[in-house]
């Protein structure tokens, strides 16, 4: 569904993305991981047009995203922290993103039923607080029934309830066969939600495959330490990584 | 675009610095009502504080909102809409609520108590000057990732425009005082908006003083109704120039 | 009482008339037609006839009037001088010339073409004449006790060498000129030598130099004219014991323009006026002992430029409202005296309430000081840096003279009526 090829991209001196090239696929989820600064948001942002490479292109279902602007309609993106102008109340948030999409006239609503977000549509952003507006930007996130979804850290900020309650929604999205990316600095979240892991490391593909494959060659049989040993062989020794890009 | 700047303006007419900077306005535009004789010397005070202060309040606050907005500008650059309707949708809004809030402020009080010319002119200087200046701030905005910086650049190009360029232009005029100036001086005056603006202003209220100056190109310019079409058409350049490198720097941005 | 006296002033000629036809009871009328010889018919009539002109065109070129006669137009009739010299040359006493319409004099500046030119007369009135393109409008040499007015005088001339003077007096006395309207002259009036006359309630408008311009005119008066849009204002020169009231001097705009120049006058009163839009208000360079006093100054670009040169003049109780400088000079040396003018770039205060501001004023800006020495930097004028500057002179002259100063300075101006 997505294909990423030969992306580069340079902040100043920086390689932040260096030749990147993967593929994502739909009935999938995938966690992506990476320490800070490995290019894991820039990836994203890059998908999301936010970024725009130096070199390479992105497709989205076999379109190029260069120049367009509609391929975006198929993603929903929960970003890491919302800002949202302070004097818009939630429903005019809404009715602003409903008419970016003014094609779409089926709304996903589960999610803001859920989390209650009807009864305070008169409210204004600016009043609310951090964990309200994450579960605002899960809603929309959600809203057009995209079939593309990326959500960067959605469980931060969010009450436990919550927290249960979108997981159950990215799960029972993930069984309808959409395409899932997650970062995320809880291991067992991404556990729960996804079935592949990829591991970024200084702008270059570290690992990437099922989340059992990872086990496998780690030969850890749980999840976190499995990650720890990746990220124990990145700090390590830089030539393993060929290897294994192979596997 | 236009559904992107509804609530954009929606947003920011809401806001508090809107209300507050209208009040502030208004509340100058009353005081110097009650206290000046008549509308000429209304139209001199307002200028005054218009020159000055106008640029400087349009470029920390275009700057700001910026700012403010960012997070919100990158979710929208992840939604199916164009960038430059994103970035026109931000700067119209910021556009739209500063010239609102000159004739609301302003011209509520003329509306009262009486206007001339001068002071109709005063109005469209004012709008236009906020234009000018939240352009620069957007360019600035958009050329740096550091919020101190792109404020920094702002106030940096008012005190340029407000103080030093006239400055620069006084020193040059008086080491070459023995040379007939009156083209370089007008030349010079149209590189700098404020001097643009002001020059409108003063063709309302010193139009005697000006016409003492000798040389049959100053006549001309000052005389015709050619000089207040050239200095609008100047103005309106650089109306557009900041906010047209800004638009292109932001399509080409990386967020 | 007002009223009486002009109404006697517009019954006087008439009186004068009668007289005349009591002196010569025998008094007899000559009727002219178009195409007729004005010539012949001056010649042929007897001092102190009537000549009537029936409307119509007549060739009209260097008509000698040398006795008394009244010519008089019925519904203006056209003496059309056929671009060839002067139209009526007069030499005599108690001429009346009424109702005629002047066209077409020579162009000559050799023999100072004019509609009519007077010569060494007295007594002699002209009055609702329209002269439309003359050379010279109306010139009198040598003559006294004239009466001209109502008369429409009006050029159309593109450059100054091609006009001369709408109305011109060389060495005349005891006249009176009045309600006169002169436009597209070199200069609208003009006098020089001429004493004892009085110059009233003329609109003199868009001519190429002076709308006024005297020199050696002493002890004449001037009253309620209007000068306005002309080349270069209003110049007087060389003179003393002059009275200016109550006119106007408007839209004077140029790089030597003026509402009024006063060179080299002296003795003289400068009464109730109004300078409105000029360039410069008053100009004065070798002026001495004038009272400037009620006058209105107001949107000039230089309210006065007043010289080192001027001595002993006093300037009080007069409007200065809108200009964009109030005074400026040229020398730190200041013998003139300002009192309890109204000034409104005065911030004072008055706390004793005695309508007088408790500090003085100084109506010298440090940016005219400026300006006047490089003229181009009035465009920074009114710009933040030139305000600082005006500020910190304010605080600290350093430029700007000293004794130019108004200790007296009005809290609220004065009620003129203009």
């Amino acid at each position: 569904m997505i294909s990423v090829h030969n992306i580069s991209k340079k902040f100043g001196k920086l390689q932040v993305l260096n030749d990147f090239n993967l593929e994502f696929e739909l009935g999938n989820s995938y966690a992506l991981m990476g320490p800070n600064g490995s290019g894991k948001t820039t990836l994203i942002k890059t998908i999301l047009g936010m970024v725009i490479p130096d070199s390479g292109d992105i497709t989205v279902g076999s379109q190029s995203i260069k120049g367009d602007v509609s391929y975006r309609k198929q993603i929903g993106y929960m970003p890491q922290i919302g800002h949202y102008p302070a004097n818009i109340k939630i429903g005019q948030l809404f009715s602003m993103m409903k008419d970016m999409r003014p094609e779409i006239k089926n709304y996903d609503l589960e999610l803001v039923e859920a989390f209650g977000l009807e009864e305070m549509k008169n409210k204004a952003m600016g009043t609310l607080s951090g964990g309200t507006r994450q579960k605002v930007s899960a809603a929309l996130a959600f809203l057009f029934h995209p079939s593309i979804l990326i959500l960067d850290e959605p469980t931060a900020g969010l009450d436990p309830i919550a927290v249960e309650l979108l997981k159950t929604k990215i799960k029972k999205e993930r069984a309808r066969g959409k395409l899932i990316l997650i970062t995320s600095h809880i291991l067992s979240d991404l556990e729960e939600l996804t079935n592949r892991a990829i591991y970024i490391y200084e702008g270059e593909v570290f690992f990437s495959n099922t989340i059992e494959e990872l086990k496998e060659i780690t030969g850890e049989c749980k999840f976190s330490p499995a990650i720890a040993k990746l990220m124990e062989w990145t700090l390590k020794k830089k030539s393993k990584k060929t290897i294994l890009n192979h596997v | 675009m236009f559904k992107l700047l509804k609530y954009a303006l929606y947003d920011i007419l809401k806001s508090r610095f809107a209300i507050i900077y209208t009040v502030f306005l208004a509340l100058v535009a009353i005081s110097i009502y009650q206290v000046s004789d008549d509308l000429s010397k209304v139209s001199l005070s307002l200028m005054n504080i218009m020159i000055l202060f106008i640029p400087l309040i349009s470029a920390v606050f275009a700057t700001t909102h910026f700012y403010n907005n960012l997070e919100f500008i990158e979710l929208m650059l992840a939604q199916p809409v164009k960038r430059i309707h994103v970035f026109l949708s931000q700067l119209l809004a910021v556009v739209i609520m500063l010239s609102l809030s000159i004739l609301l402020g302003f011209g509520l009080p003329m509306l009262l108590w009486g206007a001339d010319s001068s002071l109709i002119t005063l109005l469209v200087v004012g709008v236009v000057l906020s234009s000018v200046f939240a352009g620069f701030a957007f360019l600035a905005s958009v050329l740096t990732r550091d919020k101190a910086k792109a404020i920094g650049i702002s106030l940096a190009l008012w005190i340029y425009f407000s103080l030093v360029y006239d400055g620069l232009v006084l020193y040059i005029i008086y080491s070459f005082a023995d040379y007939p100036l009156e083209k370089a001086t007008l030349a010079l005056v149209m590189l700098n908006p404020v001097d643009l603006g002001r020059i409108l202003m003063l063709m309302q209220l010193d139009i005697s003083a000006l016409m003492g100056y000798t040389g049959a190109f100053f006549q001309q310019f000052f005389s015709s109704g050619s000089g207040i079409f050239i200095a609008t058409f100047a103005l309106l350049i650089w109306m557009l120039v900041p906010n047209y490198l800004a638009t292109r720097i932001f399509r080409k941005r990386d967020f | 009482m007002l009223k009486l006296r002009k109404a006697m002033n517009r019954i006087f000629p008439f009186i004068l008339i009668l007289c005349l036809y009591a002196i010569h009871a025998e008094a007899g009328k000559i009727i002219l037609k178009p195409g007729q010889s004005i010539q012949a018919a001056v010649d042929r009539s007897a001092a102190g006839d009537t000549l009537i002109f029936s409307p119509g065109t007549y060739q009209a070129s260097a008509v000698k009037i040398r006795k008394p006669l009244s010519l008089i137009g019925n519904n203006h009739p056209v003496m059309d001088g056929e671009n060839k010299g002067n139209i009526f040359l007069v030499a005599s006493e108690n001429v009346l010339i009424r109702g005629l319409k002047f066209i077409r004099t020579g162009k000559s500046n050799m023999d100072d073409s004019a509609a009519i030119k007077f010569f060494d007369s007295k007594n002699c009135v002209i009055e609702n004449n329209i002269l439309v393109d003359t050379f010279f409008g109306l010139h009198f040499s040598n003559s006294s006790n004239l009466t001209i007015r109502k008369n429409k005088v009006n050029a159309s001339a593109s450059r100054e060498f091609e006009v001369g003077n709408g109305i011109h007096l060389w060495k005349c006395k005891d006249s009176l000129i009045e309600k006169n309207e002169v436009s597209g002259h070199r200069d609208g009036i003009y006098l020089e030598f001429v004493t004892n006359t009085l110059a009233k309630e003329n609109f003199i408008q868009g001519n190429m130099r002076y709308g006024l311009h005297f020199m050696f005119a002493h002890d004449n008066t001037y009253l309620k004219n209007t000068f306005k849009r002309n080349g270069a204002g209003v110049a007087v020169m060389y003179t003393k014991n002059v009275t200016m009231q109550e006119n106007r001097f408007e839209e004077n705009w140029g790089s030597s323009a003026y509402g009024i120049l006063l060179k080299d006058i002296s003795d003289s009163k400068v009464i109730g006026n109004v300078f409105l839009k000029n360039t410069v208000g008053i100009y004065m360079e070798g002026s001495s002992r004038i009272d400037f006093k009620e006058n209105t100054f107001k949107e000039n670009g230089w309210a006065l430029k007043l010289m080192a040169s001027c001595d002993q003049n006093l300037f009080q109780a007069n409007n200065f409202t809108r200009n964009t400088f109030d005074i400026s000079t040229n020398g730190n040396l200041v013998l003139n005296q300002l009192n309890e003018n109204y000034w409104d770039k005065y911030e004072g205060y008055d706390l004793n309430r005695d309508r007088i501001g408790d500090v003085p004023f100084r109506p010298i800006n440090l940016y005219s000081v400026i300006v006047e020495k490089i003229p181009a930097s009035v465009m920074l004028w009114r710009s933040f840096l030139v305000t600082l500057l005006d500020r910190m002179e304010k605080i600290l002259p350093t430029m700007t003279p000293d004794e130019m100063i108004d200790h007296s300075p009005k809290m609220r101006p004065y009620d003129f009526g203009t």
